[in-house]
């Protein structure tokens, strides 16, 4: 079953009196519980394609069948909801509150969904081996750290769906390691799917898929 | 609970950022004292005046010479001369339920001692003046029916006028010259306070009979005895309304007022007196608050900056909240939350010291002062409902954001 449809999607924005075309018509499939790369140089599209996929943006055109339900049309309200409920964000620059501790910002992923779960969300915490920094602020804790909670965040809520936007981009690569290894269990235990923008071709390489984006289309899939 | 975790969120961003939230409720703090402060003021100054004349007892009723219709053009107090002793005496004698009734008519003169000599109100008073206005004599005697009728040259001083002309010594069996008259002292009064109305620390008692004895234009052209006012004490407060109607009607037919005519004279009950003396106190209390109003208003406008500093500060948490699921209502909800919260703080703040602050004015004696509950909870209600008002709009920008911008931001 497909977790994820896109059919003929595009997307343009008005740039002056010129219009920009940043998806030119993509379709694109993704199954529950696979892993999948976006791949391509910057500019390319591929974040917009992530951001139309997580909500966060409405395609120009094209329709998007998320879980089977169609959302390319739903008012900002409806989005909101679906994003609290079944998409998990994990960002490049972690994007966790400074003012709250690792505990709390792993609860404040869940309440948007309408979940208060402190033991879920403990767990989480556990699951990426952050037991001992649960009361920690994301600035006393590194980067790897920082991530971690993110996928804790991400995933406390049991989302169908993480999206990751260059998740190992500002990380070592032994952290890098980590993260994609903590991500692939999950996808496998709790049948997430996953689609990650990266440009790093090794952790491209943790997917059982890679979609390559060039001008706002799909150029080349390679399926590993 | 959802309440509760809005407000632990809303509490987290404000202790954040103490120095900033601190800077940014100054204004509603202050304008929250100020509002307390001049308030108090207000009320106090009210209830001081209400218990001045409540203080004479409730069951008094003033007649007045004049006329009572408004609009009319009417001269000072007193000015007019239609109120005659023969009224207070033919009052005494018709109505009943009266325990006491005290005309009485003033005059200004040089009052001379061996060595002071000083202008005094003179007040020509009867026995009854003693028991309708409360006076006390603290030294010596009250004016004797006796001395009444004989017109006796005995006179009370107040306790000011009694200190100016005797300093420490003992007046009473002075002689002191008033008119080309000499008086003997009988008494001092107990003094009643200077700031109060109805004060009689400056003036000097006299028989009625004695004062009118020496005035000039002390007669109508019937020959009856003019007098100032006439002031009568009910026995009971329910007698009131009852005794006002039937003065009123004896008047109206000794003075021939025919029925469509103005009455020459007014009455007026206590209870009348001091609604409109509160009725204007409490203006002024309004228009003290309304002043002090503006610098919360003020407050509040500052509040509204510093949210709209926020909103672009915080963008990316809002960022983030959005791509975690957050709907607009929740961001708005998020920072009217915070906004009302900062200006709550700061109005329970600006009641802690607007409280304090009328402490001391009243502690230094300068004035009363009087915070009651009504002016706090309106206060701590108005400095909220500031915070929902200045904290809308920058809450609307705030959840109006777009969320991959608000991301990027840094």
């Amino acid at each position: 079953m497909n977790v994820i449809e896109l059919h003929g999607i595009t997307k343009s924005y008005a740039m002056g009196k010129r219009e920009l075309r940043v998806l030119q018509g993509v379709d694109l499939s993704v199954e529950k519980g696979e892993m999948l790369a976006i791949m391509g140089a910057s500019g390319s599209g591929k974040s917009t394609l992530l951001n139309v996929i997580g909500l966060l943006d409405r395609p120009t055109t094209g329709s998007y069948l998320l879980d089977g339900k169609e959302v390319s049309k739903l008012n900002s309200k409806e989005l909101s909801l679906i994003r609290a409920r079944k998409i998990g964000f994990i960002f490049q620059t972690f994007n966790l509150l400074p003012f709250l501790s690792a505990i709390k910002n792993v609860e404040l992923g869940q309440r948007y969904a309408g979940i208060k779960d402190s033991v879920a969300a403990r767990e989480a915490l556990v699951r990426v081996g952050l037991e001992e920094r649960i009361r920690h602020r994301p600035s006393e804790m590194s980067g790897g750290e920082q991530q971690r909670v993110a996928v804790a965040r991400a995933v406390a809520k049991s989302p169908p769906i993480i999206l990751a936007d260059e998740p190992t981009g500002n990380l070592d690569s032994h952290s890098s390691r980590e993260i994609m290894e903590i991500l692939s269990i999950l996808s496998v235990e709790q049948e997430m799917t996953l689609v990650m923008v990266t440009h790093d071709n090794n952790i491209a390489h943790y997917c059982q898929r890679i979609i390559h984006i060039q001008d706002g289309q799909i150029i080349k899939e390679e399926n590993l | 609970m959802r309440i509760l975790e809005l407000l632990s969120t809303a509490w987290t961003s404000v202790s954040t950022h103490k120095l900033r939230s601190f800077l940014t409720i100054l204004g509603v703090v202050i304008g929250v004292a100020a509002v307390i402060i001049l308030m108090s003021v207000g009320k106090g100054a009210t209830a001081q005046i209400v218990s001045n004349f409540t203080s004479l007892g409730t069951n008094l009723i003033y007649v007045q010479p004049g006329s009572s219709s408004e609009g009319n053009v009417r001269g000072g107090f007193g000015s007019a001369t239609t109120l005659t002793l023969e009224d207070s005496e033919a009052i005494t004698e018709t109505i009943a339920n009266l325990s006491g009734v005290a005309p009485y008519s003033t005059s200004m003169s040089q009052v001379i001692t061996g060595t002071e000599n000083m202008m005094v109100r003179i007040t020509g008073v009867t026995p009854d003046y003693q028991m309708v206005f409360n006076a006390e004599a603290i030294n010596g005697d009250f004016i004797t029916e006796y001395q009444y009728t004989r017109k006796s040259k005995v006179a009370l001083l107040g306790s000011e006028v009694a200190t100016t002309l005797f300093g420490e010594d003992d007046p009473v069996g002075q002689k002191i010259r008033m008119n080309n008259n000499i008086f003997t002292v009988v008494g001092v009064l107990k003094s009643t306070g200077s700031s109060t109305q109805n004060s009689t620390d400056q003036i000097i008692l006299i028989p009625l009979t004695t004062l009118q004895g020496m005035m000039s234009r002390s007669l109508t052209t019937t020959g009856d005895h003019i007098v100032s006012q006439i002031v009568l004490e009910v026995s009971d407060k329910k007698y009131i309304d009852q005794v006002k109607e039937e003065v009123t009607q004896l008047l109206q037919e000794r003075h021939e007022i025919e029925w469509g005519e103005d009455d020459d004279f007014s009455i007026s009950t206590m209870d009348e007196l001091l609604s409109s003396i509160t009725e204007s106190t409490q203006t002024m209390t309004i228009l003290l608050g309304a002043i002090a109003g503006i610098s919360l208003l003020v407050g509040g406008i500052g509040v509204m900056n510093i949210m709209l500093v926020s909103v672009l500060e915080r963008r990316r948490e809002i960022g983030i909240r959005k791509a975690l699921g957050a709907r607009e209502r929740d961001i708005w909800g998020q920072f009217l939350v915070d906004s009302a919260l900062l200006t709550f703080a700061g109005g329970i703040i600006g009641v802690i010291i607007g409280w304090g602050g009328s402490f001391l004015v009243n502690y230094t004696g300068l004035m009363t002062t009087q915070v009651t509950a009504d002016i706090v909870i309106l206060a701590v209600a108005v400095s909220v409902g500031i915070g929902l008002f200045f904290g809308f709009y920058p809450a609307w920008q705030a959840s109006r954001l777009d969320p991959i911008q608000a991301l990027r931001s840094e």
